[in-house]
């Protein structure tokens, strides 16, 4: 196997919040927004990170571009340790990786003409590039991701959501990086653009030779355009697997409520489909659940969860699990027949 | 035969802004009985929001609605404020896409959820709060009491749009139109609302339009289905039909669009171009422009809606064999 691009290791993220009525020097309560993630992305690979609201996903993904500050743990970049990057060469590294994000009209000044938005990331890294040679890339960008070069002086707010995102992308690919992490890039776009923006990015990657590392909380649309797939919950990866294998055959009780959450757009599937509804909602992240975090809206949660440490563990080829008792396991069987 | 709870005939909604007269709904005709779940599928720009807006008189200042609503047989398209006042959540009322901001944050859950109460059935404050415990407790909302003397922040967004239903069957309305109550939650809390709604349809009888642009969702929770696009239906029918069976470009561009995580994988199939410039809409098809079967008469004129088989409808020019 190919050396990974990235490679996470054991990385958490927390961040202090002031106690309620407690004095300024009160040491305040740390909330983990990311546990312990153990991830890697290899080159030309999507790995896809699905999860709840809350589950981290996206303070991940800040952690990996580096504007939210890593409490513990590594990202390395190519067997390169990125906080012990000098500050200028962190700068440079930044070319390597671009982000796209979830709302395009926001990740836009509306004061810059596209021309110049695309532009700008390109001008920062090679400042030294003549104004013609850039204006060449901008047009040649545009053209890949499928907007006329000749729209280079309009205003984002001339443009509708999926045009806008198609601008996120060349801003963000012009750079040629080497991984881009997209923090749910379709969430906010309608059905019919949404699978124009993903074929889109499925091209682009083959074109380029990307890595991606997609987020979202839809789950449909990360299989459509993962090689592999993480689930999160309460800033714990509980489950890695290849994209097929997970969906096909889930092992963590979560990701099959998760699977079986979402509706299927056909009326007799949909009358057909077991509910097992995921009772509840997140707990605070602030004080998470003792032993395993899952435990309290799990269906097959045993006395032991809350007490046995818990950790990924490898459960078939390439697909690890963090669960005592992980689906069709002789453990579970043990303790519910029926499940 | 009955009369229909709602009867939509040839309304018409339009905004005039400096760039030029905005046609969000064009020529809408609907029934829908009492007691039924119809819903109302379409993208972003399709025009749902304001034909629920215009029925129920929220329309903003610059914007005209032309037509007819009429419920239980009675025109309440543009009527003055106090009239309307006496239709709106006693007999018809609404559910937002954002709990948070249709929600006062500045008060307590109880005291809004009263005062629906004691303005529309005049109860005193302290029976008014007891409705609105049991409502809660209704919505699944644990130790409701207490719940009451919260405010709206110290409520997730799932508990939040609980309490927004909640709200809106306190006067036990015929008619409940949910304008994507889903589309702010998560997959795990959406199936716990839907499946809510279901129960509530159950106990409470009343008719819902569910106005989405879920397509899942729609498959799941409603009998009936009106496509819309460009501020005209497309195609409507049983959820059954119009799902098995679509026979207009839109719908199936739709259905072809989603990712589905039952069926194996495959390259989803895109419907090219961007949504409508409702400033600038043809006469014929709105569709048109990003229709792959669009051939002469349908930049120039608007297909009728005709029947394909009993209920289902579809307003289209190409041959039904052809849309596949």
């Amino acid at each position: 196997m190919t050396a990974p691009v990235l490679e996470i290791d054991d990385l958490s993220v927390t961040f202090p919040v002031p106690k309620r009525g407690g004095w300024p020097w009160t040491k305040p309560d740390l909330l983990h927004a990311v546990s312990n993630a153990t991830l890697s992305i290899a080159p030309g690979e999507t790995l896809g990170l699905v999860g709840e609201s809350g589950s981290g996903k996206s303070t991940l993904a800040r952690a990996i571009v580096r504007t939210v500050p890593a409490s513990g743990g590594t990202v390395t970049w190519k067997g390169q340790d990125l906080s012990k990057m000098p500050p200028d060469k962190a700068r440079a590294h930044g070319r390597h990786v671009q982000m796209i994000f979830q709302d395009p009209l926001a990740a836009l000044n509306p004061r810059m003409t596209v021309g110049q938005a695309v532009a700008e990331p390109y001008i920062t890294h090679y400042p030294d590039t003549p104004k013609a040679e850039v204006r060449r890339r901008v047009q040649e960008m545009m053209e890949r991701v499928g907007l006329l070069p000749t729209l280079l002086n309009r205003y984002p707010h001339e443009f509708s959501g999926g045009q806008c995102q198609r601008i996120g992308i060349a801003r963000a690919l012009i750079t040629e990086p080497e991984l881009v992490v997209c923090d749910e890039p379709v969430s906010a776009l309608d059905v019919s653009v949404q699978a124009q923006v993903v074929n889109l990015l499925s091209r682009l990657q083959r074109e380029m030779g990307l890595s991606i590392l997609f987020i979202a909380h839809d789950l449909s649309v990360v299989r459509h355009i993962s090689t592999r797939i993480a689930v999160m919950y309460l800033g714990r990866v509980v489950e890695l697997a290849d994209a097929e294998t997970l969906i096909s055959n889930p092992r963590h009780h979560y990701t099959r409520a998760l699977i079986s959450s979402i509706p299927i757009p056909s009326p007799k599937a949909e009358r057909a489909r077991p509910r097992p509804i995921l009772e509840g909602e997140l707990p605070s992240p602030l004080s998470p659940p003792s032993g395993c975090v899952f435990r309290t809206r799990c269906p097959a949660a045993q006395p032991d969860c809350a007490t046995r440490k818990l950790h990924l563990e490898e459960i078939g080829p390439g697909h690890t699990v963090a669960c005592h008792y992980p689906l069709g396991s002789e453990a579970l069987r043990r303790v519910k027949p029926e499940l | 035969m009955t009369t229909p709870l709602l009867q939509i005939d040839d309304l018409s909604v339009k905004f005039s802004t400096p760039d030029g007269t905005v046609g969000a709904v064009n020529g809408l005709s609907f029934d829908l009985d009492a007691g039924e779940t119809l819903a109302i599928v379409g993208e972003s720009g399709s025009g749902k929001t304001q034909l629920a807006f215009a029925t129920l008189g929220l329309l903003a200042r610059n914007g005209r609605a032309e037509g007819s609503v009429r419920f239980e047989g009675r025109e309440i398209l543009n009527l003055p404020e106090e009239k309307l006042n006496a239709i709106r959540a006693e007999k018809i009322s609404m559910i937002f896409q954002d709990p948070m901001t249709s929600l006062n944050p500045f008060m307590r859950v109880g005291d809004q959820m009263a005062e629906v109460l004691q303005l529309h059935k005049g109860l005193s404050k302290r029976r008014a709060l007891d409705e609105s415990a049991k409502m809660l407790d209704a919505v699944r909302i644990p130790d409701a009491k207490s719940r009451l003397r919260m405010y709206p922040h110290e409520f997730s967004g799932g508990m939040r749009q609980r309490i927004m239903i909640a709200m809106s069957l306190l006067c036990k309305p015929k008619l409940l139109i949910a304008d994507e109550p889903t589309t702010a939650l998560d997959v795990t809390v959406q199936a716990q609302i839907m499946a809510l709604m279901a129960d509530i349809q159950r106990d409470f009888g009343a008719a819902i339009i569910l106005i989405t642009h879920d397509l899942g969702i729609v498959a799941g929770a409603c009998e009936r289905t009106l496509v819309m696009y460009g501020g005209r239906v497309m195609e409507t029918g049983s959820t059954d039909e119009v799902f098995e069976n679509p026979t207009h470009p839109y719908t199936l561009g739709l259905l072809k669009a989603v990712p589905r995580l039952d069926v194996p994988q495959r390259d989803l199939q895109i419907i090219p171009g961007d949504p409508p410039d409702l400033t600038a809409l043809p006469p014929g098809c709105p569709f048109t422009a990003r229709c792959p079967l669009a051939h002469e008469p349908c930049p120039k004129i608007m297909p009728k809606l005709e029947t394909v088989t009993g209920t289902h409808l579809r307003a289209c020019h190409a041959d039904m064999e052809d849309v596949t």
